[in-house]
């Protein structure tokens, strides 16, 4: 159980690893120091669960410049995480990252993100900066990058990516990017465009996810306040909408498992779980399971199966105060999800216990 | 005593035979006489008391006895007195009767002593006259045996006279027939004929008689040819042709034969007025389609046109010099055409038809049964064929009736139509024709209403792109049309004020009375002084599901609908819809929420009776659906006004390197844009939303000054904030702050005034001012000129809301998250800031 997260504190920048322990409830955390500036992006690798990359702001000079960079978390951290959560000391003593190697950029602009490659070996990086989209090799130890192929974003004004998600679908062959207000697909064997949904939101594109099931499917919020659900094979018409956030929609994520829970926050302060069963791989629950259920007991639960179930908003968090930045969903266990809003609160919550016997009976 | 006199009474009426009246009588004489025993039943009872002493049946002895026993001497006594009184009252009494009627029996016993004498003479001439008698009846006796031979025999004789006119005639009878044949004196002939007939065919065993009738039966059949010819030629008069008819059905001709010929006949002159009637169907390809629908002329005129009845303007009127009148004549002509001509000439044929084989009086061997049911058989199954043709050709022509323009003119035509139609009805009973009739004329009502409908929506619409234009027109100059629509802003804000409220209310007075119009027109159909006005259809459902419910109700509904879809199609960029015209819509929902729905079907059912016999649209739910379309609009307003100063504060903050940016001396010039967009967009909205409510203001809104976060708040706020280990305090007053205001909500709906809408736009534009900053990274000088801004905007802004607190939370939440994203949080001096912004 692991939860990255990126906290701004004054001048001094930290990589906070929260560690939640489902049965006890008890939340532990230990602290990195991240040195080379504030973070506006994370993201862990696939492979090593020691080694991730940020994208953080450099001041110099009265310059702020956004670079990408790969780090290695130290190995005691994790034998840190077993003391007591309360002792102030772990916060006091903090530990450094060690710096893997730079997504140099230098020459293409601003990084806004850094994706993996989804399941794979922990070799293959996409960073997107300012309109390049650049696909970066690894060596084994990770500690040397070079830019393999890359993609520019071309057209009049300013073009500059927002927000990206690497398909973990085609063999991992397919990006997604988003750019003001346009989606875009590409094609990472030929770095070309395959797609591309002109005024998928009314304002700027916040965010992307894949449904992980689905490999059309993908799920997209904005400025508009809306969440939109697109089949990549029709552009033309979202499949679906959701319009629930009274301001912008800062990100989207899919359950890793169960693809029909969407989860979304929003500068509205609200974190809304969402029950998308009509367009999820698993439409209509388990029918299959009806005659294999004989049991007395679950003659009532099957009963209630049997009941399509609507599209519907599972349950609304309001515990934060301000504008909620991000959500992520565990990698460990499909029930569990963090949020994390500006006034730096970091939220845990579960799936309600009810939802979940519906989907798993 | 008394008895007595009542036994002269009733002697005198013995002639009473009656017994009912001989009682009425008596009842009268009593009454007279003022006696109470009468000898009958009831006073029976009484006088059989022997002690009565006014009874029949009184006892003197019973009586004394009874008085003696029963009274005292004194009682005997006056008793006794009393009685003498009473006898010699009664005893003058029956002397003054004496005398009274003495002379009357004087009188009597003279007459009848006279009356003896003249009977007897008489009695002597009754003898006499009896003799004489007897003498006259002898005489006649002898006279009439005298003369009964000769008698006898003038009455064989004129016998035999009779006969041998008979056989003369009989033998006269084939020239005579051959003469009535060169005259053409048919009927003559025929009646000769029939006469002899019977005659003939008794005795054709005689040779003679047989060559007279072979010669009479070629005479006949000559004749019967020369009529069936006749009638074949139908050149001759309805007159005529009835005697050819009847002649021949008197001939024995078979009546079925006749009646196919005779319908046959009428068939081929029906279907040369049907032909012409087709002819006039094919419109010249050369006016036909100006004349259904005259593109060059607006839906405005096409429909002001319909008060006017066939005023020469009219597209459909034959006056209109542009169509050839001949080639192309109007629905109503049409009508009267065919009505003329075809219908007239069938309830022609009916009636001469009924005439000859319906109704014609059953006589002799001719009548035979089965023929008038045969005839209407055949009657029916051929005015249906004809009809059908008919109606399908008129159906078509009202089809071709497209434009809306003069419904009065289609309405006179279908009630023209319909009438006629009526007396087939009064000729056929039981012909389907009239209620199929009837069926095109609703349905020809339906199309119509549909029609109306159509013309309706597009009236709007124009009317709407009227608006759209109207709002355009004045920014043309200001602003290129791309990318600049909130440079438009203030343009619009001089623009409108005058002509914002002026096209609401010409919009909706023309869409008011463009309703007006259209239900007067329609109301056409139930007009008393048409025929079919009584149908049920035109009572009933016409009213309350066509005219209320497709017409008014689904108008009605298009105009929410179409309004709903302005916030819809224009995508999310809100480019394509003018903003002044979503408030325009807006308000005019919510006008017809409160009181137009309300009014235009009130008007409705007043005109037209409704009588809601069928579940019809509530009033209620109408307006539901205008309020729900007035919110949507008016929210999507706030969100299109408030994206774009949105758009303006985010471009702003994010165009600019705020980290090198100069010590502030002025306030952007954004901020003063937003201001001023915001004061006109507060104008805009002033025009058509009253002001609403807003809280109590402070008593110097625009003098507050930042304190909260400039001052003591400030310092204990970043003060800290550069030792790490406390992080939790930065944020520990913010937090505490937010904990205790509520939650603001965006894009939240709102409410029908000023006020909120202005509270919505303001929050939105604030909000995404702070998002923006958020994202950005900060100089010191960054931070002072973003202090300047929200100065600024403070002084200006918090007039426009309804709760300035909330604006004073988001801008102290801006320069808090600005502070926090500061390299070098050195705030500016409120002082300072105070002077820069008054400067301007």
């Amino acid at each position: 159980m692991e939860d990255d997260a990126p906290v701004i504190y004054g001048l001094e920048f930290q990589i906070h690893i929260i560690d939640f322990d489902d049965e006890n409830n008890i939340i532990s955390k230990s602290v990195l120091q991240h040195q080379a500036g504030e973070i506006w992006h994370i993201s862990a690798s696939p492979a090593d669960k020691a080694v991730l990359t940020t994208c953080y702001n450099k001041t110099s000079e009265s310059r702020v410049v956004t670079c990408g960079a790969v780090w290695r978390m130290p190995p005691e951290w994790e034998s840190g995480s077993h003391e007591s959560p309360d002792d102030p000391h772990n916060s006091h003593n903090p530990q450094n990252l060690e710096l893997l190697c730079h997504l140099d950029n230098s020459s293409h602009g601003n990084a806004s993100c850094v994706l993996w490659e989804p399941m794979g070996d922990g070799k293959c990086v996409i960073s997107l900066a300012d309109n390049h989209a650049l696909l970066w090799d690894l060596t084994e130890s990770s500690t040397q990058a070079t830019i393999s192929s890359s993609a520019t974003l071309e057209g009049k004004g300013q073009l500059k990516f927002t927000a990206g998600k690497w398909s973990p679908h085609h063999n991992c062959t397919q990006l997604a990017t988003a750019n003001d207000t346009a989606i875009r697909g590409w094609d990472l064997r030929t770095m070309s465009q395959i797609y591309c949904i002109e005024n998928a939101h009314g304002q700027l594109v916040r965010d992307l996810d894949f449904n992980p099931n689905k490999q059309y499917y993908l799920a997209s919020c904005g400025d508009d306040c809306k969440v939109k659900f697109w089949d990549v094979r029709n552009i033309n018409e979202p499949v679906k909408n959701l319009e629930e956030h009274s301001h912008w929609v800062w990100s989207v994520r899919y359950n890793h498992s169960h693809d029909q829970l969407v989860l979304t926050g929003s500068s509205d302060s609200r974190v809304i779980l969402s029950n998308m069963v009509s367009i999820s791989s698993e439409p209509f629950g388990h029918l299959v399971d009806d005659d294999d259920l004989s049991d007395a007991e679950d003659n009532h639960q099957d009963e209630k199966t049997k009941e399509p179930l609507q599209d519907s908003i599972i349950s609304t968090y309001e515990e934060h105060e301000d504008s909620v930045y991000a959500v992520e969903w565990s990698s460990a266990d499909p029930w569990l999800f963090a949020s994390l809003s500006y006034d730096g609160r970091l939220v845990i919550n579960r799936v309600p216990r009810a939802l979940k016997y519906h989907i798993l009976l | 005593m008394d008895g007595d006199i009542c036994a002269t009474d009733t002697a005198t009426t013995p002639p009473d035979s009656d017994p009912a009246r001989k009682r009425r009588v008596h009842g009268m004489l009593k009454l007279y006489y003022g006696l109470n025993e009468e000898g009958k039943t009831v006073d029976q009872a009484e006088s059989m008391n022997p002690c009565d002493i006014n009874g029949t049946h009184f006892d003197p002895e019973v009586y004394l006895n009874k008085l003696r026993r029963e009274c005292s001497l004194g009682e005997l006594m006056d008793q006794e007195s009393c009685m003498v009184k009473q006898i010699r009252s009664l005893d003058s009494d029956m002397q003054t009767l004496v005398y009274e009627n003495y002379n009357k029996f004087i009188s009597a016993t003279d007459t009848i002593r006279k009356m003896k004498n003249d009977f007897k003479k008489m009695e002597d001439e009754m003898d006499c006259l009896s003799t004489n008698m007897a003498a006259i009846t002898e005489f006649s006796a002898h006279i009439s045996g005298t003369l009964q031979d000769q008698h006898a025999q003038i009455t064989k004789l004129s016998g035999v006279h009779t006969l041998l006119r008979k056989l003369q005639f009989l033998f006269e009878l084939p020239a005579r027939l051959n003469k009535c044949l060169e005259l053409q004196a048919y009927s003559q002939a025929v009646s000769s004929h029939r006469r002899a007939r019977c005659v003939l065919q008794q005795y054709s065993h005689m040779p003679s008689f047989r060559g007279i009738q072979d010669d009479c039966h070629a005479i006949m059949d000559k004749l019967a040819q020369e009529l069936r010819q006749k009638f074949r030629d139908g050149g001759s008069s309805a007159e005529d042709l009835s005697e050819c008819v009847e002649l021949l059905l008197q001939l024995d001709e078979p009546a079925e034969e006749l009646c196919d010929k005779f319908l046959s006949h009428a068939q081929s002159r029906l279907e040369a007025n049907l032909r012409g009637l087709e002819a006039e169907l094919r419109p010249p390809l050369s006016s036909g389609p100006t004349s259904v629908i005259d593109p060059s002329i607006g839906p405005a005129r096409r429909l002001s046109a319909a008060p006017t009845a066939g005023s020469p303007a009219d597209p459909t009127s034959p006056g209109n010099p542009f169509l050839s009148s001949s080639s192309r004549t109007d629905i109503l002509e049409f009508i009267d055409r065919g009505c003329n001509e075809f219908v007239s000439s069938l309830c022609l044929v009916i009636a001469s038809y009924q005439e000859l084989f319906v109704n014609r009086p059953q006589e002799g061997n001719l009548a035979s049964k089965d023929i008038p049911h045969m005839a209407i058989g055949k009657l029916h199954a051929f005015v249906d064929a004809l009809a059908t043709c008919y109606f399908s050709l008129v159906e078509r022509r009202i089809q071709e009736e497209k434009s809306v323009g003069d419904n009065s003119l289609l309405v006179r035509a279908l009630d023209r139509f319909h009438r006629r139609l009526q007396a087939v009805a009064k000729l056929l009973p039981g012909s389907a024709v009239p209620s199929q009739g009837t069926e095109i004329v609703v349905r020809a009502a339906r199309e119509r209403i549909k029609q109306y409908l159509a013309a309706l929506q597009s009236f709007y619409l124009d009317s709407l792109r009227d608006v759209r234009q109207a709002l355009a027109a004045p920014r043309l100059g200001g602003s290129s049309a791309g990318g600049g629509s909130h440079l438009a802003g203030p343009a619009t804000g001089k623009d409108a004020p005058a002509s914002l409220p002026e096209l609401l209310s010409s919009l909706s007075a023309s869409i008011l009375n463009q309703i007006k119009s259209v239900l007067a027109s329609v109301h056409l159909f139930t007009a008393k002084d048409i025929t079919f006005s009584n149908k049920p259809y035109f009572k009933g459902e016409f009213c309350s599901q066509g005219v209320r419910e497709s017409l008014v109700v689904n108008f009605i509904k298009f105009v929410c609908q179409s309004s709903r879809q302005f916030c819809e199609s224009a995508g999310d960029r809100g480019g394509s819809t003018p903003p002044a015209l979503l408030l325009l819509l807006s308000r005019l929902c919510l006008d017809y929420e409160t009181s137009t729905i309300t009014y235009i079907l009130t008007l409705t059912d007043e005109q037209f009776l409704v009588q809601h016999h069928s579940p019809v649209t509530a009033v209620a739910a109408l307006c539901g659906e205008a309020r729900g379309a007035a919110q949507k609009l008016l929210n999507h307003y706030v969100k299109v006004q408030g994206l774009i100063i949105s758009q303006m504060l985010r471009k702003s903050v994010e165009t600019r390197d705020w980290v090198n940016t100069i010590e502030p001396r002025n306030v952007r010039a954004v901020m003063k844009r937003v201001v001023e967009d915001t004061t006109s967009i507060d104008v805009q909205v002033g025009l058509l939303y009253e002001e609403g409510v807003r809280k109590a203001h402070s008593s110097d809104s625009s003098k507050r000054t930042f304190s909260v976060y400039s001052g003591s708040r400030q310092q204990t706020r970043y003060a800290p904030s550069y030792a790490p280990s406390a992080p939790m305090d930065t944020n520990l007053l913010s937090n505490i702050h937010k904990l205790f205001s509520e939650r603001i909500d965006i894009f939240s709906p709102v409410e029908f005034n000023k006020v909120s809408v202005l509270t919505g736009i303001i929050k939105i534009s604030l909000k995404t001012f702070l998002e923006c900053v958020r994202l950005r990274t900060f100089g010191r000088y960054g931070l002072q000129q973003i202090q300047v801004d929200c100065n600024y905007l403070q002084m200006y802004l918090w007039r426009f809301v309804s709760d300035e607190n909330l604006v004073h939370f988001l801008l102290d939440e801006i320069v808090g998250s600005t502070a926090h994203r500061c390299l070098d949080p050195a705030p500016m001096e409120q002082s300072v800031i105070e002077v820069i912004c008054e400067r301007g």
